[in-house]
């Protein structure tokens, strides 16, 4: 294997110029954001089909398209979630064919952002940090938490204090220093920003953000490797930074670079909560900026009003003539019981989010009926119970006695006839 | 006097000076002060239109001046300003 595995350099996404592999994330001449570049060529020769197939059922399988020098050292089990076939989802919803990516059950800390953080701490590893750290809406903490605590690294989150109690204590429970922050993510991401450049730590979505970022775009892969090697007509995907979003076309990119599925008509649509909009006003709006906004949502885990990749997921949606579109809280917890009635998964409030916007793009057409979609569906919904208490139904409540519980099922249910 | 805390990617430029104090009045001010004491700074911060770059946040006391009045944000004495790269976070 070459010094940096299959990276060249990390690049500029504004203006091309190339820098060392090293912990750093931005461009010293325009501040643009740094992303590592590879040497598809080399990877082509190893990344087959075939290969892919015969290695462990982990993330870890496209390894070749993955930011690090060596072998993976933390998160080897992370990823190659189920790609469920959602026949009952998709009549309640309109469509002919649905697809739940369910990274509710990621491996270890049952949300999507394990991806991200096995390549950060991996990488973080490699360039010889001990701490590690992130500014998190509360899945990345917990993720870093309990990566960092099974690979022996000291770790510091920083979390918006106002976060829900699961999530909270799902980074306690690591042993990990969790500052809780007054105010909202934006400040907390502003203020890690500062700390980022005083104290030599590995700040995973900060200066290893080009490393970490990467690691999203296993989901694509595993997407398109699940559906039998080939792009869905239609992908789903929650927004907070937007960053997830513009990873997932990448990885549909990169396989049809290197030759893994064919490069058929493929849309990539982004989902918001109205009570964080940002991204999705400005898509709707037609225009290819956004305004920053004031975060008011149950869906905590997306609510980011200054979105780091929102300019480059307006551009993504636009490119694949996707589109974008936001829901309300009571529509959020809808699609949150929708996916669970109808499925039997259990979503964060993001998932909800992404539930209803497929809803909302099936009805008006912007995803047509005949068609298929994958929803990304990035969380857990254990961690957020605080947001459907009380609006998932009640139980119902009686003695262990056989008399109160035929007069409280009544007509519901016939004794069988012996 | 304003304080001005200037990002990592800027301090080659300002000779590893992590923080500035200077004169002015609003936040076009503090950019026009620090070009002039450590030049070619303004280019980094500012596009080719003249405006502040997508790339690049600046915050009044900890708010981000897009929620007050952008470069011309007014400033006082003893107001501290942060420069931070936008592609953070998330």
């Amino acid at each position: 294997m070459e010094k940096h595995g299959f990276m060249k350099a990390l690049k500029c996404r504004e203006c091309g110029r190339e820098y060392p592999l090293a912990a750093t994330h931005v461009c010293e001449f325009d501040f643009g954001p740094l992303e590592v570049a590879y040497d598809y060529e080399r990877a082509k020769k190893t990344l087959t089909r075939k290969t892919i197939e015969s290695r462990p059922q982990t993330m870890w399988r496209y390894r070749e398209l993955l930011p690090i020098a060596g072998e993976p050292t933390v998160g080897c089990e992370v990823g190659y979630t189920p790609l469920i076939r959602a026949d009952r989802l998709a009549a309640k919803l309109g469509i002919r064919e649905l697809w739940i990516k369910n990274d509710t059950v990621n491996y270890p800390t049952l949300s999507f952002k394990d991806r991200v953080v096995s390549v950060a701490l991996s990488r973080a590893r490699e360039l010889g940090f001990e701490v590690v750290a992130c500014a998190s809406t509360g899945n990345l903490a917990n993720s870093v938490a309990a990566n960092a605590a099974a690979a022996g690294l000291k770790s510091y989150v920083f979390i918006p204090a106002d976060l829900e109690q699961g999530k909270i204590v799902n980074s306690l429970v690591y042993g990990a220093n969790v500052i809780a922050i007054r105010g909202h993510y934006d400040e907390v991401n502003r203020l890690c920003a500062e700390i980022a450049g005083k104290y030599g730590w590995a700040f995973v979505n900060v200066n290893m953000r080009p490393y970490y970022a990467e690691g999203s775009k296993s989901m694509g892969f595993e997407i398109a490797e699940q559906l039998g090697w080939k792009l869905p007509q239609h992908t789903v995907v929650p927004m907070a930074s937007g960053s997830l979003l513009t990873k997932i076309h990448k990885s549909y990119q990169e396989f049809a670079k290197l030759g893994l599925v064919t490069e058929t008509p493929y849309r990539v649509h982004g989902a918001q909560a109205t009570g964080c909009s940002p991204i999705s006003v400005a898509q709707k709006s037609g225009l290819d900026f956004f305004k920053p906004v004031k975060p008011n949502t149950i869906a905590k885990s997306l609510a980011i009003g200054t979105p780091a990749d929102g300019f480059y997921a307006l551009k993504v949606m636009k490119e694949t003539g996707g589109c974008a579109e936001d829901v309300t809280d009571e529509e959020i917890r809808d699609g949150i019981r929708m996916l669970a009635e109808c499925e039997g998964i259990f979503s964060e409030t993001a998932g909800g989010v992404t539930v209803g916007v497929a809803k909302k793009l099936i009805a008006s057409g912007k995803i047509s009926s005949g068609d298929s979609a994958v929803l990304c569906i990035t969380g857990n919904g254990l961690k957020t119970l605080d947001a459907v208490v009380g609006h998932v139904g009640q139980t119902r409540e009686i003695k262990p006695s056989l008399r109160e519980f035929e007069a409280l099922i009544g007509a519901e249910a016939e004794p069988m006839k012996v | 006097m304003i304080k001005v805390r200037i990002p990592l990617t800027l301090r080659r430029l300002t000779g590893h000076e992590e923080v500035v104090e200077l004169d002015a009045t609003t936040v076009a001010d503090v950019i026009d002060a620090l070009h002039s004491r450590f030049n070619g700074i303004r280019e980094r911060l500012v596009d080719e239109r003249g405006a502040i770059r997508k790339s690049v946040l600046v915050f009044v006391n900890d708010e981000d001046i897009r929620f007050l009045e952008n470069e011309r944000t007014p400033l006082h004495d003893g107001d501290e300003i942060s420069i931070v790269p936008a592609f953070a976070g998330g």
